[in-house]
């Protein structure tokens, strides 16, 4: 039964990344642009003191686009092939048929995560212990992302939309919110507006673990609260919004 | 659990949350061999059956059954003997016709080493064989239909679905499908939805003819025309003098009368054509006169009549 499951999250993997990455190689290129690209912004705009920070956000972005992306690609996969209905129909289950699409997303975004995590590994120096806090954020970020697209997907009925969808998603939860900087340097009347979004609180604590930003143990334990209670709340959504077979 | 070995649909009824009633109270029980045709025209309900017997969609009323399996309770046991290509399915771009296959068949479970040789050998049997490799994009649409085609024929499947295979495709690439379905339809069953009636006329065992989310008639194709009061047709150029027919005289928009007559009338019309030297010609009705006559409107396929 293992076995068997296992080839059907391959079967997603393959059809949604290997093959594309494969196939089209530029699409390697594409992944890595955006994160590296405000990334360098950051380094230079804050002549180097925010390179701790823009690295950390790099990966947030990394991590949060590859779970909107999801939404795109369930979507084009649904629609544009008709894919989706020849996979309803075989033995394999919603849940596999997700879960191998949402590890298809990261293995595409690999090249990103890559350097990042060499360039985080250079200058962003952690122990053992903060280390995997950042990446229970890292996870955290993913999940909540994974569900939002997820249940978006159900609800987008073409490409065009799917697409706005994950641009608008990324924008406003990657770029908008701090991620790449400490929440301090957004002017006050503001500052509240980015605490809407869920990379916000988790890019507080990975900013937290990793030294470059200072909070309270109160502020920390919010943090974390409302990072938890918002991932839940976006699992619940994808998995009650979600349809299999249609009604 | 019994198997029946049938397809039954009691009272299956469809109305979508916009309103659209898509299927009212469709009852059919056909064997589950061979090729069954479900023709009608666009909006009839064709896909929306289809969708239900797939395990695609929920239907609002009644209970399906294939092999004695319910579609909604046992669907997951179902699945594992069924295969569907969808109504404007499409071969994913970036992938090439064996990495389409061989991926497939990994969602159906099969090991990625036997999923790679049986893609090899189903697309060689499907004359896909040299262009295995090419991006499914350079293909032409024939071509992308049979990748199609050879995911569900590699899966082994007992019950296939093809929802509209053929829309689209030149005469040939038409002609080829054909072959493959009814190469398929020794061990295997297929269900197939079309709108062009002498893809049924001439694959189907069985035939359905839906209107309106109504079956209108169910059979063989003999059967179907036992069905008709009008069983033969008699064409004659426009401008021949006739005599007074009985049956339903119908001017074609090729210039023809087309007179569809019982077959003692179409005896005596003949003899009296023959006798005029008048040129003309008599066939038993094809299913473009059946479908005219069952749905009580134009024929479906382009060489209609005007009234």
């Amino acid at each position: 039964m293992m076995r068997r499951t296992g080839r059907q999250l391959l079967a997603s993997i393959m059809v949604n990344a290997i093959y594309e990455m494969k196939n089209y190689p530029v699409v390697l290129l594409n992944t890595v642009l955006a994160p590296l690209s405000f990334l360098t912004l950051i380094w230079f705009v804050s002549h180097g003191t925010l390179l701790g920070p823009a690295i950390i956000g790099g990966l947030i972005m990394t991590m949060f686009s590859a779970g909107t992306s999801l939404q795109a690609d369930l979507s084009h996969l649904k629609n544009d092939f008709k894919l989706q209905d020849m996979v309803v129909s075989s033995p394999t289950s919603a849940s596999t048929y997700v879960l191998g699409i949402a590890i298809s997303e990261l293995i595409y975004n690999l090249p990103a995560i890559l350097i990042l995590s060499i360039l985080f590994y250079l200058f962003v120096p952690v122990t053992i212990l903060q280390l995997t806090g950042i990446v229970i954020v890292m996870i955290f970020v993913f999940i909540t992302s994974v569900s939002l697209g997820f249940a978006l997907a159900t609800l987008s009925s073409d490409i065009v939309q799917s697409f706005a969808f994950t641009r608008l998603l990324t924008t406003l939860f990657s770029t908008l919110a701090p991620v790449y900087y400490p929440i301090t340097y957004i002017p006050l009347p503001y500052r509240y507006l980015a605490y809407l979004s869920p990379t916000t609180y988790a890019a507080q604590i990975a900013q937290n673990l990793s030294g470059a930003l200072v909070s309270s143990t109160n502020e920390l334990v919010i943090d974390w609260v409302v990072l938890i209670c918002l991932t839940s709340v976006f699992l619940w959504i994808g998995i009650s919004k979600s349809r299999w077979r249609e009604k | 659990m019994s198997h029946s070995g049938e397809i039954v649909c009691n009272d299956i009824g469809k109305v979508f949350s916009t309103g659209k009633v898509a299927l009212s109270s469709v009852d059919l029980t056909i064997p589950a061999n061979g090729i069954f045709a479900l023709i009608g025209r666009n909006g009839a309900g064709k896909t929306t059956l289809t969708r239900i017997l797939s395990t695609l969609l929920e239907p609002t009323t009644g209970k399906a059954t294939i092999d004695g399996l319910d579609v909604m309770a046992d669907a997951k046991e179902l699945r594992e003997r069924m295969s569907v290509v969808p109504q404007e399915g499409r071969t994913v771009q970036w992938m090439t016709p064996i990495q389409s296959v061989s991926s497939y068949l990994l969602w159906r479970g099969m090991s990625y080493r036997d999923s790679r040789i049986k893609a090899e050998e189903t697309l060689a049997k499907v004359g896909l064989g040299n262009i295995q490799n090419k991006l499914n994009r350079t293909l032409s649409g024939g071509m992308k239909r049979k990748v199609l085609v050879a995911m569900v024929i590699a899966s082994d499947a007992e019950f296939i679905f093809l929802d509209e295979p053929s829309t689209g495709l030149d005469p040939i690439s038409r002609q080829e499908l054909w072959h493959l379905m009814t190469d398929l339809s020794r061990d295997r069953f297929i269900f197939l939805t079309t709108h062009y009636l002498e893809e049924a006329e001439m694959v189907a065992d069985r035939i359905g003819i839906l209107d309106d989310g109504k079956l209108l008639a169910l059979g063989s194709l003999d059967e179907l025309r036992q069905k008709i009061k009008h069983q033969y047709s008699l064409k004659v150029p426009k401008g021949v003098d006739l005599p007074a027919v009985e049956g339903k005289v119908l001017a074609r928009k090729d210039g023809q009368l087309q007179i569809m007559t019982t077959q003692e009338e179409a005896l005596r019309l003949s003899r009296i054509l023959i006798e005029r030297k008048s040129q003309f010609s008599l066939t038993p009705i094809n299913l473009d006169d059946i479908f005219s006559d069952v749905v009580g409107g134009v024929p479906m396929n382009g060489d209609g009549v005007d009234g």
